[in-house]
């Protein structure tokens, strides 16, 4: 599944959840103003795990830690193409 | 009941003491045998007064072999060690050490082997005739094995006295009772209804220990019976069972969990003619108190003095003083009530209003982020959502916030489509958001065929 859709729903689903209004989810768009809390954002995180299989964060990474909405989805997307090298070695 | 002051009080004591008995019945899965039978009989060839002062391991396959024997040992054994199902292999030596046993009543072929104690007596669900039955001789105690947070079982020690108190000053039932219960008669919730039915001139149906719900529902329904106990799993199980339409019991009891709403007004629907009660019971405490208004929770007013047990609630932790309380840990040096007597039950309950509401086990807690969730308290939300049957909440690792909470949801029925399980998640996490805390909304929810049982009947919690 390609990520940045992905997110984008489960911002979408999670602002519904807590009735908060969703802003424009741009590329610059700084997380922690996007009206989800440090609570949503963990709750964003383990859902992408059920979704992708696996959580960047828990991971160790070379990459700064997100603050933009664009951040995160590349934050996301480096860590499934590694994981994609890291299949690749394996097999 | 009443017992003679200065006489040693036991089960065949206090029965020959009563006046004259309905006929009462012990059904087991495959066999009944009338109390009549078992007090003039035995259950162990006659070879009881070998077993007289000793510390007794009962350890049955069936139950109604351990229901004989503990009726008959009562009043000889000094001990007896009462095992449930599946004491595992590991801790057998402990549990020989810990109680001083020195003796086993097995039903088992190889229960000699297992324990490997100095004397062994074959016992069986079937009574023979016997010559002088034993007159009481000791005040036994009854050792009841629960689980530790070690996985070792904590061994309870209870008396006829401690274990028989709830069951004073009770006006006798005007009809005849026949009581069921879903529990193991070897667990302190089992063996309350044991006793009450045995003391307290009622037939008793037990269930099979590997009999499905729903073959045990159906035996209930042919023989009659009127009062059922269980824990809100076992009550949420046998709801699943087309076979819970053929009960119609008058007395509906929920013990050993949380009672919440969801499950109280389902018992309520389903059995309009019962009256629906939730008792506070744990082996340690004995039983506090029952509460019959069919709302969960119960009335601030039970704190504080009654007349046979004493409620306290320090730091949110509910605390029991009463005459039911175990007597010891057997070979444990820590001890189980403080100064005052006080047990401290380790449930957590919180005043909202007139109020006081369970919120869960302590040890059980959710840490979010430093805010703690006890899983009750969410199930209890979950459980609300009308297509929900059960749910079990367990911490999800978050890289984020240390733990989230996730929950596993039983479903009445398999959603039909994809879109429907979605539509189900959304109306249960509203649900959630209305009542509780953000933090103690579920992150996830995962819909699964069943929920994994401990041996108790209560939902198995893995940390």
């Amino acid at each position: 599944m390609s990520v940045k859709p992905a997110v984008i729903d489960e911002i979408r689903r999670l602002a519904a959840e807590n009735r908060t209004p969703t802003p424009d989810l741009t590329d610059d768009l700084v997380l922690l103003d996007s009206g989800l809390d440090s609570l949503a954002i963990a709750i964003l995180v383990v859902r992408l795990e059920e979704i992708f299989g696996f959580d960047p964060f828990a991971e160790p990474n070379d990459m700064a830690y997100p603050v933009t909405l664009g951040d995160f989805i590349r934050f996301y997307e480096h860590a499934a193409e590694r994981r994609l090298v890291d299949t690749k070695h394996a097999g | 009941m009443n017992t003679l002051p200065n006489a040693v009080s036991s089960i065949r004591s206090t029965l020959a003491d009563a006046r004259t008995r309905r006929q009462q019945w012990l059904h087991g899965a495959a066999r009944s045998v009338s109390l009549d039978d078992v007090l003039s009989g035995t259950c162990l060839g006659g070879r009881i007064n070998e077993l007289a002062g000793r510390s007794v391991v009962v350890d049955t396959q069936d139950q109604l072999a351990a229901a004989l024997a503990l009726i008959e040992l009562d009043g000889t054994a000094r001990r007896l060690i009462v095992c449930p199902p599946g004491v595992a292999a590991e801790h057998r030596r402990l549990v020989v050490d810990k109680a001083e046993a020195d003796a086993l009543v097995s039903d088992r072929p190889d229960g000699d082997v297992e324990w490997q104690l100095p004397r062994s007596i074959a016992c069986n669900s079937a009574v023979t005739s016997s010559s002088a039955p034993p007159a009481a001789r000791c005040h036994t105690e009854w050792v009841l094995l629960t689980s530790g947070t070690t996985g070792a079982p904590k061994m309870v020690a209870h008396t006829f006295d401690t274990l028989t108190a709830p069951m004073r000053n009770r006006p006798e039932p005007p009809h005849s009772v026949v009581w069921g219960t879903f529990y193991d008669i070897r667990r302190y919730g089992g063996l309350q209804i044991l006793l009450r039915a045995v003391l307290g001139d009622a037939s008793f149906v037990m269930s099979g220990v590997h009999e499905p719900t729903a073959g045990y529902l159906l035996r209930l329904g042919r023989r009659l019976a009127t009062h059922i106990s269980g824990t809100p799993s076992h009550w949420r199980r046998a709801l699943m069972c087309a076979e819970a339409r053929d009960i119609a019991p008058r007395y509906v009891r929920l013990s050993g969990e949380i009672a919440d709403q969801a499950i109280l007004n389902a018992l309520r629907a389903c059995y309009p003619h019962a009256r629906v009660s939730h008792a506070f019971a744990s082996t340690e405490a004995g039983l506090g108190f029952e509460v019959d208004d069919g709302l969960e929770g119960f009335p601030a007013s039970f704190v504080g003095n009654t007349r046979d047990v004493q409620i306290s609630v320090e730091g949110g932790s509910l605390r029991i003083r009463s005459t039911r309380t175990a007597v010891q840990l057997v070979g444990d040096d820590s001890r189980l009530g403080d100064d005052e007597g006080f047990v401290d039950t380790g449930d957590v309950v919180e005043r909202r209003g007139d109020r006081y509401y369970f919120l869960g086990r302590r040890s059980g807690i959710i840490n979010v982020g430093g805010l703690k969730v006890y899983p009750e308290e969410v199930e209890s939300a979950i459980n609300r959502h009308p297509a929900v049957r059960m749910s079990m909440v367990r911490p999800a690792r978050s890289s984020m916030v240390g733990s989230l909470v996730a929950a596993d949801v039983v479903l009445e029925q398999t959603p039909d489509a994809n879109a429907a399980a979605a539509d189900f998640k959304r109306e249960i996490l509203q649900i959630c958001a209305d009542r509780l805390a953000p933090h103690k909304v579920p992150a996830t929810i995962r819909f699964v065929p069943a929920l994994e049982f401990a041996a108790a009947g209560k939902l198995a919690r893995h940390a």
